[in-house]
């Protein structure tokens, strides 16, 4: 299964990603923003980073790169599509998934391990996860707090396209496990179809023992599986 | 010509560097201060003669890039 993983000007996740990717068995290859053909992907990820400086707002550039034109008619044909970190913001930018993020509510950069739970496994990310599972994967963002208004959050929740809130690392989600001030403690959303997701945590950092934790893979596993089973 | 774009979060919309601020004034002593928000100020050059084509086109660059229709409002206004 071949992953295109997009590299923008910026981009510092890739290899990361890559290196991830590999791990679990897909065959990534590193596409260039620039890139207007992605027929050969079967998925396709956005990486982390900082995609055109995060000049404006964070991924408001990235997403008119030549490469997205591509990236969102494989969204509306069904393959998969992950966005991590970068890669989620320039995804909410493009509207190919709800809401925005913003500034940490704290207005620190936060780069820790934290704990996020499972909500909903109807998803390329968490098809095979079990809902209440308690993650423990890396963040690494100032711009992580995810931000739509109240209409729009009660679309989301009503269609259960919530997949991750930050909790504790027993599973409590609230105000004191919501590292960033995320609306309703949200780390990762899906699109209607389940084809597209995004997260802010960095599951790619958390795939072996020797990173600190492997519990990001099982949501690179659910994405490559996906793959396997969605025809491209 | 010129205009200035001022792009501004919509109500409701998280503004931590607005929160944040609104409590250093408070802090301060200006208890009267029960709100601060932060916009942005853009301004953009362009190369047209009709002021009213100018407007337009300006405020179509906002409605595509310059703001974020899911949590931004913005206002256009030619400047000098």
């Amino acid at each position: 299964m071949r992953v295109a993983v997009i590299v923008f000007p910026g981009s510092n996740c890739e290899l990361d990603t890559v290196h991830a990717l590999r791990l679990l068995g897909a065959e990534p290859d590193l596409v260039f923003h620039r890139e207007t053909d992605l027929s050969g992907a079967d998925g396709i990820v956005l990486p982390g980073g900082f995609a055109h400086g995060d000049y404006l707002r964070t991924g408001a550039i990235a997403r008119f790169s030549p490469v997205m034109a591509e990236v969102e008619r494989h969204a509306a044909a069904g393959t998969p599509v992950l966005g991590i970190c970068n890669g989620f913001q320039i995804l909410t930018e493009a509207g190919l998934l709800p809401g925005a993020l913003v500034a940490n509510r704290d207005l620190r950069f936060i780069c820790r391990p934290i704990h996020v739970r499972v909500e909903s496994t109807d998803s390329i990310l968490t098809r095979n996860a079990e809902v209440g599972r308690v993650l423990r994967i890396p963040l690494n963002s100032y711009e992580g707090n995810f931000v739509l208004d109240p209409s729009a959050l009660e679309a989301l929740n009503d269609r259960d396209g919530v997949l991750l809130r930050y909790s504790d690392s027993t599973g409590n989600v609230g105000d004191g496990s919501n590292p960033n001030g995320s609306t309703n403690s949200i780390a990762g959303t899906t699109n209607a179809a389940g084809n597209v997701a995004g997260l802010m945590p960095h599951p790619e950092r958390a795939v072996e023992e020797i990173l600190g934790s492997s519990d990001g893979r099982v949501l690179l596993e659910s994405f490559v599986s996906s793959m396997e089973a969605i025809p491209a | 010509m010129r205009f200035r774009v001022q792009v501004m979060r919509r109500p409701g919309i998280a503004d931590p560097e607005g929160a944040t601020t609104a409590r250093a004034l408070n802090d301060l002593g200006y208890a009267e201060v029960t709100g601060v928000h932060f916009g942005r100020d853009i301004v953009v050059e362009v190369d047209i003669g009709d002021e009213a084509a100018a407007h337009a086109r300006v405020t179509e660059m906002c409605e595509r890039l310059l703001a974020n229709p899911v949590i931004e409002d913005y206002t256009v206004e030619r400047i000098l």
